[in-house]
């Protein structure tokens, strides 16, 4: 009762000030992240651009060796945007199918006291800072994917050895990282699912199993997209964990190559990096940018979609 | 519909902000750790600076003026602390460095547009013959480490060179266990990774499976790797591995001063004429180096004080 502005009978001119004030609040804070997005563009195309006039877009985009102090140097990144690309790919393809049968089983088929287990478990994941994955993943991966190198290079007398540190160690270390994410949001995407639809296909006779696959993930699909696409958002702007873990040599996405990501490309050399290696390094930053923002729109694009379907 | 789409695009705006925030705030971090670091290098020789600064006052002229330093690139570190630390006890002192290259540098005290050029290796006959002085302050170790369990603990020069261009990929032809070699060095632009190069003429060819941006990160995958072999400043090498020897030569501080070692170099300020030609500035500030604040001080940056 103290407070007379918010009681219906207060007056009609405090209200309104109430009002207003609130109103300025919310556009202000609305203006600041509006703010920061264009000030981080404006800032990435004015510090990313300097190096494509002076290296060439093309020597930088196509160039396949970086050999950014050398005498003359070489600032190819062609094998760094291979492996970003390469490396989110495969962490989704192992990733989305466990995550999205982990969503199914949260939904639809686990038993209440397993699923009391399981999402505060998959909620804890998400919580775990990279760099714990990351140093998880030197003491038990990468031993473990040494073994199966040597295993599997024993005779090959070119094959350089990297300790575990490649590909395939940076691309498991992914896609367990994507899993909270595309769990959540899937798992969210199947409750949505109206229940009549499910109760409509077990009148007619389908099975528990034939439902969920052929009329509640479908009818999620919408949203399953957004995971993946959300999922894809998150893999590629990963840096610490995989700087960890991957080796860090700028080669072709092998499975057993030290290979080198976009953002282990920028954060591995600033502290050093001067003149041109570091106009470089800003325009890798630009490139990861971009596709971010490649990211972005097709998210906007899916979420849209799936709004038709939703409606129509 | 209208509002869902707003939602979507306030999602996907805080999405951008929030990934590049991620980033920005990496570097952020990047940049403060390594301004820290070299604080805390200075901080410790500037207070003892100051208070030594307060006894010797009576005794200590009061100089002013400009030295002036150009040359190596590898000598950033140094060449700044020296500089720092020289003008905290003179603060009527300007010291300024340039980093051109030590050919360049000596080109410039020759030439007599610096005081000082700085050079990460010995002075060339030819420079020595147009009149400068090797002035060598400080010598720049590194160590090449393997893990515990190698038995491979005496590399020569050659069969290093060759580990390191991706040649030899197996310890059995370099006297060892049989089992494949992991090459582990630092990013490019790092100093270590430079002088490694430099002293080894591979510089571009160096064939690496692990890039690692700490001299730290370097330790410790090569303590954990079965087969591994890197390389660091020969001060932060502990027991987790094993320093090798090269040429039949341990890298201790001992043979480095000697000269057996060949992986390390000297950091040379060379001078026009011998030292005691040069301004009382100049001169104080070569004594300021051999004073146990400039010992300090040359340690702290990681290398080795020539006596």
């Amino acid at each position: 009762m103290g407070e007379k502005s918010f009681s219906i009978i207060g007056s009609y001119k405090s209200k309104k000030k109430v009002e207003k004030v609130a109103n300025v609040i919310f556009t202000i804070c609305a203006l600041f992240a509006v703010l920061s997005v264009f000030s981080i563009t404006i800032y990435m195309i004015i510090s990313g651009t300097p190096a494509i006039f002076e290296v060439g877009l093309k020597e930088i985009i196509f160039g396949t060796v970086w050999r950014p102090t050398a005498s003359e140097p070489s600032f190819g990144i062609l094998y760094v945007i291979l492996t970003s690309i390469v490396g989110t790919l495969l962490a989704i393809i192992i990733g989305v199918p466990i995550g999205v049968m982990t969503a199914v089983f949260l939904a639809e088929t686990a038993p209440k006291s397993l699923a009391k287990i399981v999402k505060p478990a998959v909620e804890l994941l998400a919580g775990i800072p990279s760099v714990v994955y990351g140093l998880l993943g030197i003491l038990m991966l990468n031993p473990l994917i040494y073994k199966i190198e040597i295993a599997v290079f024993k005779d090959d007398p070119t094959h350089q050895f990297t300790g575990g540190s490649n590909l395939i160690s940076a691309v498991l270390v992914l896609a367990i990282m994507i899993l909270p994410t595309v769990i959540n949001i899937s798992e969210s995407a199947l409750k949505a699912v109206p229940v009549h639809y499910k109760q409509a296909s077990l009148a007619m006779g389908a099975t528990h199993i034939q439902t969920i696959f052929k009329v509640i993930i479908p009818a999620a699909k919408s949203g399953i997209v957004t995971a993946i696409v959300l999922g894809v958002g998150r893999a590629i702007g990963e840096a610490m964990a995989i700087s960890l873990v991957a080796g860090n040599g700028a080669n072709l996405p092998l499975p057993f190559n030290s290979v080198r990501f976009l953002t282990t490309a920028v954060v591995a050399e600033m502290s050093y990096a001067a003149d041109t290696h570091k106009d470089v390094l800003f325009t890798i930053g630009l490139v990861l940018f971009a596709f971010i923002i490649i990211i972005n729109l097709v998210l906007n694009k899916v979420m849209k979609g799936g709004e038709k379907n939703a409606s129509s | 519909m209208k509002r869902k789409s707003l939602i979507a695009l306030f999602l996907t705006l805080m999405l951008v902000a929030g990934v590049l925030s991620a980033c920005s705030n990496d570097d952020a971090k990047k940049d403060n750790n390594t301004n820290t670091n070299t604080n805390t290098n200075d901080t410790p020789d500037n207070a003892e600076d100051k208070t030594d600064d307060k006894k010797e006052e009576p005794v200590a002229e009061n100089l002013s003026g400009t030295i002036t330093m150009s040359g190596s690139t590898s000598m950033e570190k140094l060449a700044n602390a020296a500089a720092e630390a020289f003008m905290i006890e003179n603060p009527d002192v300007t010291v300024t460095a340039e980093f051109i290259g030590s050919s360049g540098g000596v080109e410039a005290v020759i030439a007599g547009t610096v005081n000082i050029g700085n050079a990460s290796r010995g002075l060339k006959d030819s420079e020595k013959e147009a009149g400068a002085i090797e002035n060598v302050v400080a010598i720049d170790g590194i160590g090449v480490i393997v893990d515990k369990a190698n038995t491979a603990t005496n590399l020569t020069k050659d069969q290093l060179i060759a580990i390191y261009k991706g040649e030899t990929n197996n310890w059995s032809q370099v006297g060892g266990p049989d089992q494949p070699i992991v090459v582990v060095g630092r990013e490019s632009g790092s100093g270590t990774r430079g002088a490694f190069e430099e002293i080894l003429d591979i510089e571009g060819a160096a064939a690496y499976s692990n890039e690692i941006n700490s001299t730290g990160g370097v330790m410790a995958k090569v303590a954990s790797t079965p087969g591994a072999i890197g390389y660091v400043s020969l001060d932060v090498i502990d027991d987790s591995v094993i320093a090798v020897s090269l040429e039949g030569v341990e890298p201790t501080s001992e043979n480095i001063v000697a000269g057996n070692y060949f992986l390390s170099r000297p950091f040379v300020m060379a001078t026009k004429g011998e030292i005691s030609e040069q301004s009382d500035l100049v001169q104080a500030f070569f004594n300021y180096l051999k004073t146990d604040d400039g010992k300090t001080l040359i340690k702290n940056v990681g290398l080795i004080v020539v006596e």
